[in-house]
């Protein structure tokens, strides 16, 4: 017993050093482009890793900074001529607010889409449902870039192409979230549908004020999944968008990359400014981001 | 549902009308930019498409060329080297470091977690970058540290080598994709029922039986989930090599993603494209079937 | 409640968000994208070109897009296939005539091509220009011979200098591989990358192959890719066979370029002009540019031309908008200098000395006269080079090099065969 115990404890402890060892290696990629984005040109190619910055600088920013230029913001009335522009900032601030604006449209529009439908496929009987379902489950596990040509020549055909819409409205359309809250939605008790109705209750207010609030750890987790698919997702900004003005972060860097092949702090200068913003919001945001995900994968 | 039996006309009419109205906002984006996009895949790809000449009907000539096609065939393999490779190490390496740091105390489990999951949050052409400069032939990281220890006389090219390219890019996919399982696993070791374990060990089980017996049925359904999202993942591995190798060198780190889009917009081959990518769909939907199966019946 | 407030801002915000970017009005709206030839990549540079061409057609308005050889053919061709293609692209023949052009999405310039212009512009650059049935598609601008260069600090401490001559820039085979060796063995471990992961740059690899043992890359009539042939096997061989010299998949020309500029390696195959003046900044060497050495030391360098095409977007507004702009920024007296300057290349027809006293300049004209044919304009251009980029790759991984041009070139002809 006592030998088992010992091997036991000697097993565990030999686990968490190398679980640690690892631990590093994971943060070592982060750690290199924020520390890389400091260094000086001569010492980010040197043949002899300097593990900490010997200097400090903000050369790698200041030339991120001073590349091309965009306006802050862009705003057009559609079917008019009118537009409006925000104030000229340097392009990769651009790309930030480009990407803050995909995800969080994305991730608006993916919970209010997906919330509807989800409820309505667990709740509501209705011809066609079964059908619907079905292809949902299908459409779920292939890779939504087999698709990419068709979809290119529909943006096109539909004037969105080189849009930040082009690359939303894939991600809203993808049907995981309807998928996710329909197991959700399976966990409302029938009663209390059954009794709202009793009372006269509309379907939109039964909807809205017994179903929705139940639905909202789910709702939660969704949010969160699709804001970081998105914010991360590469494949259908490179094929969608095409301007300086209208690229992401994402594509920025990888643009910065092919403009600047070797010039490492540049690039890590770029990688810090599009990593940082997302860790942000995820050690803030940390427990809910392991909640949501557990979520999903309980009821998904 | 035995409710529905008992529910007037005007009800099931209602409900319908509801049902519908909810759905709705959702299925124009789905049948929009899902569905529809997809049936023009499967159409077009018995076209010879290309830009600027309107399409010529060859019947199933592309999926014929297809199997034919030695660098298809290969991008095939590379795929399902890939899947095979990352898909069962996400999960062992997933499930024993959960294993290992699940009832650590806290905050020690949380920052395990949370650097775990960094690559993910961090985004694959951020990693990318980084990957690609420690990579490097001739400053390399790797090679650096390769050669301080005594491991390599000379530098490896290690993305420029067919021998190591495959290896490197299913290394950053790896390191890219445990967070979420480490993530699922820790809270599904958590949630398993303490008594039985117990009643376990009192009976005098060994820890190896304890799990086996007592913990894994319960994290199972984890698991499949697991196993469907990496293996989805895996297939979508695109971006790194986009961005590292080009497919290259010598094909060797061709994937069918991949290999579409340098169909598609290096050499103008719409119809062909399209044909692969109905091949990968057909794939991966016998996959999941499989996987689920399996691990339903288990 | 909370959630009709979130439909609200999402409906909202689908409806004001930028949609449409092209909207009509009075002024006529083109794009420019160019690739970064010279400084036509740099913003500053260009913002000043097009500052100047509004001062005279204040009607017309040029954006501009900055394209990089590593990722711009896929963006132009995925906007192709997103109908938003430019309606003025800054490139070469290789793109204009033999990929574009051939594919029928540039639009003819005769217009521009008056008798006048080809009067003036130099023959072996008109002839570029066209397609095999005389329809221009591209309007020239400017013009260089792209070179290789050493590192000459690394040379001298290796005493490889005296394998080259300083005077004419020239080499020949058996003296390249001399000074290979000797930097080599003076501790230089990585002397010169073939680089092959892809994209652009593929001149310099082509031509140092072509010239070692004076092999060509297609035939004199430019119908037929002629890679698998005795001398440039050969030369394949020695490539190979040398200490020092990688085939490295995993770089592309532009790595290559930096690697050198580092001081990395001590040779650039993937070089010209531009390549200097743009990387002044971080060379801390002295550059020498060298012709490609050749058996008899006569090289046959690769020409660059540079100059506009415009798709055929179907707006004639534009499209004259665009001959426009062109002929303002290729044949205006006082602006075609500073248009040519811009590329730090040369003029495709006589504007006299235009850079007078540059000593920089002076060097590098010397290789104008080692220009040879300009061949790129073979059909199938596209796979041609990703075939060749492909070919590469496979001798670097040990393919036997007979089997893997003789697959190049069966590659290569059957695209070009489709092409006419």
């Amino acid at each position: 017993m006592n030998k088992t115990f010992n091997r036991s404890k000697c097993y565990r402890i030999v686990s968490i050093v190398i679980i640690t060892i690892l631990a590093i290696g994971f943060a070592f990629p982060l750690y290199w482009i924020v520390t890389g984005s400091f260094k000086t040109a001569s010492a980010i190619n040197a043949t002899t890793p300097q593990w900490w910055p010997e200097e400090f600088v903000l050369d790698n920013y200041q030339k991120l900074f001073s590349r091309q230029t965009a306006p802050l913001w862009e705003l057009h009335i559609p079917f008019t001529n009118i537009s409006f522009a925000g104030p000229v900032v340097p392009a990769a601030i651009r790309w930030l607010v480009n990407t803050v604006f995909m995800a969080v449209v994305s991730m608006l529009l993916t919970c209010a889409t997906a919330a509807m439908a989800g409820y309505a496929l667990a709740k509501k009987r209705f011809i066609g449902r079964t059908l619907v379902f079905t292809l949902i489950v299908c459409a779920m596990a292939l890779p939504k870039q087999v698709i990419l040509i068709p979809l290119l020549r529909e943006m096109s055909a539909l004037n969105l192409y080189n849009t930040l819409w082009a690359a939303i409205l894939p991600i809203v359309g993808w049907p995981f979230g309807v998928f996710l809250i329909k197991q959700f939605a399976e966990g409302i008790p029938g009663e209390m549908m059954e009794a709202a109705r009793i009372d006269g209750a509309s379907e939109w207010k039964t909807f809205s004020e017994i179903a929705l609030p139940m639905l909202k750890p789910g709702i939660g987790a969704l949010a969160i999944f699709t804001f970081i698919n998105s914010w991360n997702d590469y494949f259908m900004q490179l094929i969608m968008l095409t301007s300086t003005s209208n690229l992401t972060i994402s594509l920025g860097i990888a643009k910065l990359q092919a403009e600047n092949a070797t010039d490492f702090g540049l690039i890590m200068a770029g990688a810090a400014l599009a990593a940082i913003p997302i860790i942000i919001v995820f050690l803030i945001f940390q427990k809910y981001f392991t909640k949501g995900i557990t979520m999903g994968a309980v009821k998904g | 549902m035995s409710n529905s039996n008992r529910m007037s006309k005007a009800l099931v009419r209602r409900e319908t009308m509801a049902g519908y109205a909810f759905m709705i906002p959702s299925l124009i984006f789905f049948l929009g930019f899902v569905i529809y996009p997809m049936i023009q895949c499967v159409i077009t790809s018995f076209f010879d498409s290309t830009m600027n000449r309107a399409d010529i009907f060859v019947g199933i000539g592309n999926y014929v060329e297809l199997f034919q096609d030695s660098v298809f065939l290969g991008a095939l393999k590379n795929t399902v080297i890939i899947v095979v490779v990352s898909v069962p190490v996400t999960c062992i390496f997933s499930l024993w470091v959960s294993s290992v740091i699940y009832n650590l105390k806290e905050p020690f489990c949380s920052i395990f977690r949370c650097i775990f999951y960094l690559p993910v949050v961090t985004g694959s052409v951020a990693v990318t970058v980084v990957w690609k400069w420690m990579f490097n032939n001739y400053y390399g990281i790797f090679n650096y540290v390769g050669k301080s220890l005594g491991i390599l006389d000379k530098n490896i090219n290690w993305l420029g080598d067919e021998r190591f390219a495959l290896g490197c890019i299913i290394l950053i996919l790896l390191t890219t994709s445990v967070g979420q399982p480490i993530v699922l696993y820790v809270s599904a070791l958590n949630n398993v029922d303490q008594s039985l374990v117990e009643a376990a060990e009192v009976d005098g089980a060994t820890k190896f039986q304890c799990f086996w017996r007592i913990k894994w049925p319960q994290i199972m359904p984890t698991t499949l989930y697991i196993l469907v999202i990496t293996t989805i993942n895996s297939f979508q591995c695109f971006a790194l090599i986009q961005l590292l190798t080009s497919g290259g060198p010598n094909h060797s780190t061709d994937t069918i993603m991949y290999y579409i889009y340098y169909n598609a917009f290096k050499l103008y081959r719409y119809g062909y494209g399209n044909a692969m990518g109905v091949v990968l769909a057909v794939i991966i939907a016998v996959l999941s079937g499989i996987q689920f199966k399996v691990t339903k019946s288990d | 409640m909370k959630y009709r407030k979130i439909m609200a801002l999402a409906l909202t915000a689908c409806m004001v968000f930028p949609v449409s970017a092209f909207a009509e009005s009075e002024t006529t709206d083109i794009t420019l994208w160019t690739y970064p030839v010279g400084s036509w990549g740099d913003s500053a540079v260009v913002d000043g070109l097009i500052a100047n061409f509004n001062e005279v057609y204040p009607n017309i308005n040029v954006t501009v897009e900055y394209l990089d050889y590593t990722n711009g053919d896929d963006q132009v061709n995925t906007a192709i296939e997103g109908g938003q293609a430019p309606d003025i692209v800054f490139e070469g023949p290789e793109r204009l005539v033999a990929n574009w052009g051939a594919k029928g999405l540039m639009v003819d310039l005769a217009d521009l091509w008056t008798d006048e212009a080809k009067e003036a512009i130099y023959d072996s650059v008109e002839a570029a220009c066209q397609n095999n049935e005389g329809v221009f598609y591209e309007y020239p601008l400017c013009m260089t011979a792209h070179t290789m260069a050493i590192n000459r600090e690394i040379f001298e401490a290796a005493d490889a200098l005296q394998y080259l001559d300083e005077e004419t820039r020239t080499w020949t085979t058996e003296n390249f591989v001399k000074a290979v060796e000797a930097v080599y063995a003076s501790g230089q471990e990585n002397v010169a990358a073939i680089y092959c992961n892809g994209q652009g740059g593929d001149q310099g690899t082509r031509a140092l192959i072509n010239n070692l043992y004076g092999g060509t890359f297609t035939n004199a009539e430019h119908t037929e890719y002629t890679v698998n042939s005795e001398e440039n096997i050969k030369a394949l061989e020695l490539l190979t066979s040398m200490d020092g010299i990688n085939i490295d998949a995993s770089i592309t020309g532009g790595d290559e370029i930096q690697l050198f500029c580092n001081g990395t390696l001590a040779m650039a195959f993937c070089w010209n002009i531009a390549q200097e003046v743009n990387n002044a900044e971080s060379i801390s060497f002295d550059v020498l540019p060298m012709a490609f050495p050749s058996e008899n030391g006569e090289p046959q360098l690769c020409g660059g031309i540079w100059g506009f095409g415009i798709f055929d977007n179907g707006d004639e507004a534009k499209i004259e908008a665009a001959k426009t702009f062109i002929d303002f920024m290729a044949n205006d007296e006082t602006q075609a200098v500073e248009s040519v300057k811009a590329s730090s290349y040369w003029p495709v027809k006589d504007l006299g000395n235009i850079y007078e006293g540059d000593e920089l300049k002076t060097e590098y004209a010397l290789f104008t006269d080692y220009m040879g044919d300009y061949y790129q304009v073979v059909g199938g251009w596209a796979e041609a080079r990703t075939a060749w980029w492909n070919m590469l790759q496979q001798i670097g991984s040990g393919t036997d090099i007979a089997t893997a041009v003789e697959e190049f070139a069966t590659t290569a002809n059957a695209a070009a065969a489709a092409a006419q």
